[in-house]
């Protein structure tokens, strides 16, 4: 087994983790961490993708790294989004934002998106 | 070196224009965000007629050239450059999405200006900066030549239109808007998974590449159930639609309008670039009949929980549910076609028409739901009594617009569903026609039962809680005008659709 096909079965990994998570939790926060693991999945693909050099049979593709990092920046600011709406919610119904209670610090600086 | 790339791009000389209806949205995008929410209003303004003169113009351009117009960014040729491309489909959506902004901007400025006397405020700012975004974000899916870009251009999107949909702050519209980015996150991720898939198979990701290249085999078949997977969640198709109603019921009217007219739409269009672009002759009869079951029980489901609603914008918004299920009628009709000749045309007309209208109904509706939720404070329907007296154009407009979403003649609607019906039952894929036939009868359950409400006798004394401006009014009837007018365009114009489109419903390859 070579190092792409395990980087390969690692990324299946993610994705099935992620995949799962997604669909069995409710949670809203759960959900966006199964997202992350999902896109983690889905970025070190592209790495594997690289690695093959399918393009033009080079050692390695820069092509698919170049775009792994705007995948890469996208997902972030999508959890950035996320994670704001999730702590402005919390704010307003004054829920913790998981099984644990929030902190008081954690709800001064939330949620100035929406 | 320059002069043999002047040459190339000579061929397309007026295509700056399609990085202009790309580059002047974000650009005002930035001002706003620089000048701040006093000025955003007024650069939208601005903006209006420029954007919508770039639409019309791109338009004019491929309609006289008949084929697409390109161009090749910094002259780079694909694989390794970008090219954008305005095929037929991807002119009349610039045009659509023009006017629908248009007239947006113009309902919206009651709603969120900011006058001389009072500071400014975060919500018009946001407002106004979100749709300007949703304006480019849109023209960049529909121009994007490669499937990266798109992936791009429809994040863009996605970004710009949940914080919409939670203006309000209000903690259901928060919840409504966090469901719907959870459901786009995991679609765009399933999406970008395909994307890598497609480019590890065949090296590049630009669609007509891809279309030489693509071939039969179990990583092209994987990316593309992954990708119409991602998409079908970011357009809403049953069972994928449980985040749209709160999310575009909760919204602003204006912003609700935009969404439902537009948004959805945008990975709509993806979807049918995958499927009759990226792989024409590829897809199996199976997967189309699959995808018109969907659409089938989107249209059904849809429609019979629209009637069962109390509250007009959720009724809308389900309506909306059920109108998106006709666009997926197109693909088994289409793919089907291979066999039956020249039907594939009447039913790819059929169901851009149902695309165009449904955005110009849908728009009129939303706003003119937003009027009267404006005007009683409330949009319980069967509180509606004695409105139609009050706000007669409105109710009107609302009424036009129905007519689209029934199918009554002479709306685009009713063109839309009819050329939709003949190619069912021309290809002998009759079910269809009996689904388009009860979806109809469905409609007009719902909306004549808004109707019936509006013009019943109020309760008591009819007092509008705010007088409605008449330039308001003019907008919602427009935009159902635009719906209706549609139904009367002789069919000439729409052979717009087929430009740019070589091997188009995928006859067999072998």
């Amino acid at each position: 087994m070579n190092s792409a096909t395990l980087l390969g079965l690692c990324a299946a990994a993610l994705v099935g983790l992620g995949l799962f998570g997604l669909l069995i939790h409710s949670e809203p926060i759960r959900k966006i961490l199964a997202f992350n693991i999902l896109g983690g999945g889905v970025f070190i693909f592209f790495g594997v993708v690289a690695r093959r050099g399918a393009a033009a049979g080079f050692d390695g593709d820069p092509v698919p790294q170049a775009l792994v990092i705007t995948g890469i920046v996208v997902a972030f600011a999508a959890t950035a989004l996320a994670l704001a709406l999730v702590l402005r919610l919390s704010q307003m119904s004054g829920k913790p934002i998981s099984g644990t209670p929030a902190s008081p610090e954690r709800r001064e600086g939330a949620g100035e998106r929406c | 070196m320059l002069v043999a790339e002047a040459l190339t791009d000579a061929s397309h000389a007026r295509g700056f224009l399609l990085v202009l209806a790309i580059v002047l949205p974000v650009a005002g995008v930035l001002l706003a965000v620089v000048l701040g929410g006093r000025y955003a209003e007024r650069i939208a303004l601005a903006l209006l007629p420029i954007g919508l003169g770039v639409s019309v113009a791109i338009f004019s351009d491929v309609w006289e050239e008949g084929k697409a117009l390109t161009y090749v960014l910094g002259g780079w040729e694909p694989p390794l450059g970008v090219r954008l491309r305005a095929d037929g489909v991807a002119v009349v959506m610039l045009v659509t999405t023009a006017i629908v902004i248009s007239c947006t901007v113009l309902f919206a400025s009651a709603d969120f200006s900011t006058p001389h006397d009072q500071k400014e405020a975060r919500r018009p700012l946001a407002f106004w900066t979100l749709l300007l975004a949703v304006w480019a974000a849109l023209n960049t899916v529909f121009l994007a030549g490669d499937l990266f870009n798109t992936y791009v251009a429809l994040e863009l999107l996605t970004f710009a239109a949940v914080p919409l949909v939670c203006l309000d702050g209000r903690a259901e519209t928060l919840q409504a808007a966090l469901r719907y980015l959870v459901f786009a996150l995991a679609g765009s991720a399933l999406y970008l998974l395909g994307t890598a898939l497609l480019y590890g198979a065949y090296g590049t990701l630009d669609i007509g590449l891809l279309a030489e290249r693509v071939r039969s085999e179990p990583s092209t078949w994987t990316a593309i159930a992954l990708m119409t997977a991602g998409l079908l969640a970011k357009t809403a198709l049953f069972p994928l639609h449980l985040w749209l109603p709160p999310a575009h019921a909760g919204a602003p009217a204006a912003a609700s309008a935009v969404l439902s007219a537009l948004v959805v739409k945008g990975s709509f269009f993806v979807i049918v670039r995958i499927w009759f672009d990226v792989m024409p002759g590829l897809s199996t009869e199976v997967a189309g009949q699959l995808l018109g079951s969907l659409g089938a029980a989107a249209i059904l489901f849809g429609s019979v929980l629209a009637l069962r609603q109390t509250r007009l914008k959720m009724l809308i918004a389900y309506s909306t549910v059920a109108q998106i299920g006709y666009l997926f009628l197109m693909f088994p009709l289409l793919i089907g076609s291979a066999a039956a000749g020249t039907w594939g045309n009447v039913a790819w007309t059929g169901g851009w028409l149902q695309l165009v209208s449904h955005a110009f109904a849908k728009a009129s509706m939303f706003m003119a739901a937003g009027l009267i939720a404006e005007a009683l404070g409330h949009d319980r329907i069967a509180g509606l009594g004695g409105i139609g007296m009050a706000l007669p154009t409105t109710v009107v407009a609302f009424g036009l617009g129905g007519l689209s979403l029934m199918g009554l003649p002479p709306s685009g609607g009713f063109q839309a569903k009819w050329l939709l019906l003949t190619a069912a039952t021309a290809e002998g894929q009759w079910w269809w026609a009996l689904i388009i036939l009860t979806g109809g009868l469905l409609a007009a359950g719902y909306v004549f039962s808004v109707l019936t409400h509006a013009f019943s006798k109020a309760d008591g004394v009819m007092a509008l809680l705010t007088p409605i401006s008449w330039r308001r009014e003019a907008v919602v009837l427009a935009l159902a005008l635009c719906a209706l007018f549609l139904g009367l365009l002789p069919l000439r114009p729409l052979d717009m659709l087929l430009i740019g489109r070589s091997n188009p419903w995928g006859v067999p390859l072998q």
